[in-house]
């Protein structure tokens, strides 16, 4: 499993440039599937077939990463950028930031004249070792996603884009470990949900699903003088009741948590002040979709070293697959 | 003079009120077009039947709509108070000259003289809650026989051409109106050509959103007039995009990524053609792009705008040969479009 999620989480892949992520999955589930196939907006959509007696269920993943995208090049080719999705500029001085043709740059700021104040991003500028706007291997326009080698210590694992690669690996679990299911899965890895959950809602509205169920991470409330939240690392996958873009179907939290109990899966209960994910899309697009999330907690989000809880992902595949596997009465 | 953005800058049509625009561009197009309909919200949609050599279905998009103002009260003395019908810096306000409602009534943005500030009003901007619009009436009366509460009022300025460039109103978007009905009079197309000449872009890119639920392209552009701020500065910052360095082709604004092969087509397409082009500086903002993008099942789509400075104030001066530049990008990009470009490969 650290050999599927190494890979997943250490390639390129802002919002809107997810193609390297696509190549990757791809084959990851090909031999699982019943089909296979690519949206206008990038989603990769895998079906697993059910016997017909079940219901349509679409399972989303997002493939996509925070990042940034250059917005000027400077005389000496330093490169000003913005953001793709929510970047912190905390998280940014001496970082490293990739393109997709492989450029690597440093990322800083300004002169700090003010040790306790954070630079805005727009204070923050990338240098990949250009020394002229004309000997520069990157122009305006162009996404860069973050760098940082996966880190597997004992069962926590670190990396930049845990969100939402572990949902992705999370999927591509289940899938491989489902058969004989009632219902017609799509798995969709989707495109663009950090600045919108953009691909879920193109997806949904295509495959117009009786049932949603996203794969995202969620914060945690277990770290020094945290913001208080009862979800916390290893103590089992969350199974999210509200955020702040959902309400999740309240029929199908109770089955979640029913199927738990029944399979002796441990789970927590999310409660999410800020941020949502593409359950949010699913359940408002077409006439309706009766949409939740399975959240694995995560430490550090939106940084390059978001945490999880291997235990956690584990029992998140069997949660999963147990809903999958049986009727949804909701 | 280029006729066609003078009738269509003058055209009154600020958003819920573009009848005018409408009818002026069903004129320009009728010839021009397999078939035109107006749809339920009052987009202009229009369908230019192509060879057949290519089986796609193409969306081109221009919304029709300016930024105005509302009438929302007649005061006692026959002043009226009003309200933004899109984005306004309150800056640009004062002291221009407007026209309201279906009679056209000939308005004054007015606030207390110069003369009279004392030193602290003279360092604030007047908020728009604070101005009027003075017609001229002597009371409430004489005002109600002129204008109603809910009228609609427009910025008045006569489009002229200083040289290479021009000066006028609404050229967000009349530039990409002019620029579409260009593209229809054009010879057919490789595939059926879909022109939709939208409304209410300007409060929320709702027009848009129903034309393309309506179209279900396989593709879409949108042409626009983004806003240019290219004064000079001394610090090595990049102008958002600059007048006279060609059309501008967004690749990430506030609300669109997008698609990254049609950007890649419409890159090389100007390449190949030496048309000259300038990236927008990726940031905010936002078009009808982010909901044709997003109808249905989604729809690749791209933006190609001319640069406009001064954007929704009552005088904008856009480059002319940015405009030329804009139509003909569009035209050799769209006659060069293959289904090849925004299929996914599936192995």
């Amino acid at each position: 499993m650290n050999e599927l999620i190494q890979k997943l989480v250490e390639a390129y892949g802002p919002s809107g440039f997810e193609d390297q992520m696509r190549t990757l999955i791809r084959p990851e589930i090909e031999p699982y599937a019943d089909e296979i196939s690519v949206d206008a907006l990038g989603n990769l959509i895998a079906l697993k077939k059910g016997n017909g007696s079940g219901l349509k269920v679409m399972v989303a993943a997002h493939m996509d990463e925070i990042g940034v995208m250059v917005t000027h090049v400077t005389k000496e080719g330093f490169l000003r950028f913005t953001n793709i999705g929510g970047v912190l500029s905390h998280t940014l001085l001496g970082n490293r930031v990739q393109f997709a043709n492989g450029v690597t740059g440093i990322v800083y700021s300004d002169r700090i004249e003010e040790r306790d104040k954070v630079h805005p991003l727009n204070k923050h500028y990338i240098d990949v070792g250009a020394t002229s706007k004309e000997d520069c291997p990157v122009g305006v326009g162009d996404a860069a996603g973050f760098v940082r080698p996966f880190l597997a210590q004992g069962k926590r694992l670190s990396a930049k884009s845990m969100d939402d690669r572990i949902g992705c690996a999370v999927a591509i679990g289940a899938l491989q470990r489902l058969s004989a299911a009632p219902h017609d899965v799509y798995f969709v890895f989707s495109v663009q949900e950090e600045v919108g959950t953009r691909g879920a809602q193109t997806a949904a509205n295509a495959l117009a699903p009786d049932v949603g169920i996203a794969l995202d991470v969620t914060l945690t409330g277990d770290m020094p003088e945290a913001r208080p939240m009862a979800v916390n690392l290893g103590e089992g996958p969350a199974i999210k009741v509200k955020d702040s873009g959902m309400i999740a179907h309240a029929g199908l939290v109770r089955l979640m948590r029913r199927r738990a109990e029944e399979a002796h899966i441990p789970f927590q209960l999310e409660v999410l002040d800020g941020g949502s994910t593409d359950a949010r899309a699913m359940q408002i697009s077409g006439p309706g979709v009766a949409a939740g999330c399975i959240s694995i907690p995560c430490r550090y989000v939106h940084s390059q070293s978001e945490t999880v809880d291997a235990d956690d992902v584990e029992n998140s595949i069997r949660l999963l697959v147990e809903i999958l596997s049986q009727p949804l009465e909701i | 003079m280029n006729e066609l953005l003078q009738q269509l800058t003058e055209a009154v049509g600020v958003s819920s009120g573009e009848h005018a625009v409408r009818l002026l561009i069903r004129d320009l197009i009728a010839d021009h077009v397999d078939e035109w309909w107006v749809d339920a919200m009052g987009n202009l949609l229009a369908r230019k039947q192509g060879t057949g050599a290519v089986d796609l279905r193409v969306l081109v998009d221009a919304h029709m709509d300016e930024v105005g103002l509302m009438i929302t009260e007649i005061d006692s003395s026959g002043m009226l108070k009003f309200s933004g019908v899109g984005g306004f810096d309150n800056r640009a306000l004062l002291g221009k000259v407007v026209q309201v409602g279906p009679q056209k009534v000939t308005g004054v943005i007015g606030a207390k003289p110069i003369h009279l500030l004392d030193g602290s009003e003279r360092d604030t901007v007047v908020k728009m809650e604070a101005m009027r619009i003075d017609i001229g009436a002597k009371d409430k009366e004489a005002a109600q026989g002129k204008v109603n509460v809910g009228d609609l009022a427009a910025f008045v300025t006569p489009y002229e051409e200083l040289g290479e460039t021009a000066v006028g109103k609404a050229f967000d978007n009349r530039a990409g109106c002019a620029a579409l009905i260009e593209l229809l009079r054009a010879e057919p197309y490789p595939f059926d050509l879909y022109a939709a000449f939208t409304v209410q872009e300007e409060v929320g890119l709702r027009g848009a959103q129903v034309a393309a639920y309506a179209v279900q392209p396989d593709a879409a552009l949108v042409l626009e007039c983004t806003p240019a701020y290219d004064l000079p500065n001394e610090n090595d910052v990049s102008p958002n995009v600059a007048l006279g360095l060609g059309p501008s082709i967004y690749v990430m604004d506030g609300v669109t990524i997008q698609d990254p092969r049609l950007v890649g087509h419409i890159t090389r397409t100007a390449d190949t053609h030496g048309i000259p082009y300038q990236i927008r500086q990726p940031g905010g903002g936002g078009t009808n792009t982010a909901v044709i993008q997003r109808a249905h099942g989604g729809v690749p789509s791209a933006t190609i705008a001319v640069p406009g400075r001064y954007a929704h104030t009552p005088a904008l001066m856009i480059h002319l040969d940015d405009y030329a530049n804009a139509v003909k990008l569009a035209e050799a990009a769209l006659r060069g479009l293959t289904p090849e470009i925004i299929k996914r490969n599936h192995h």
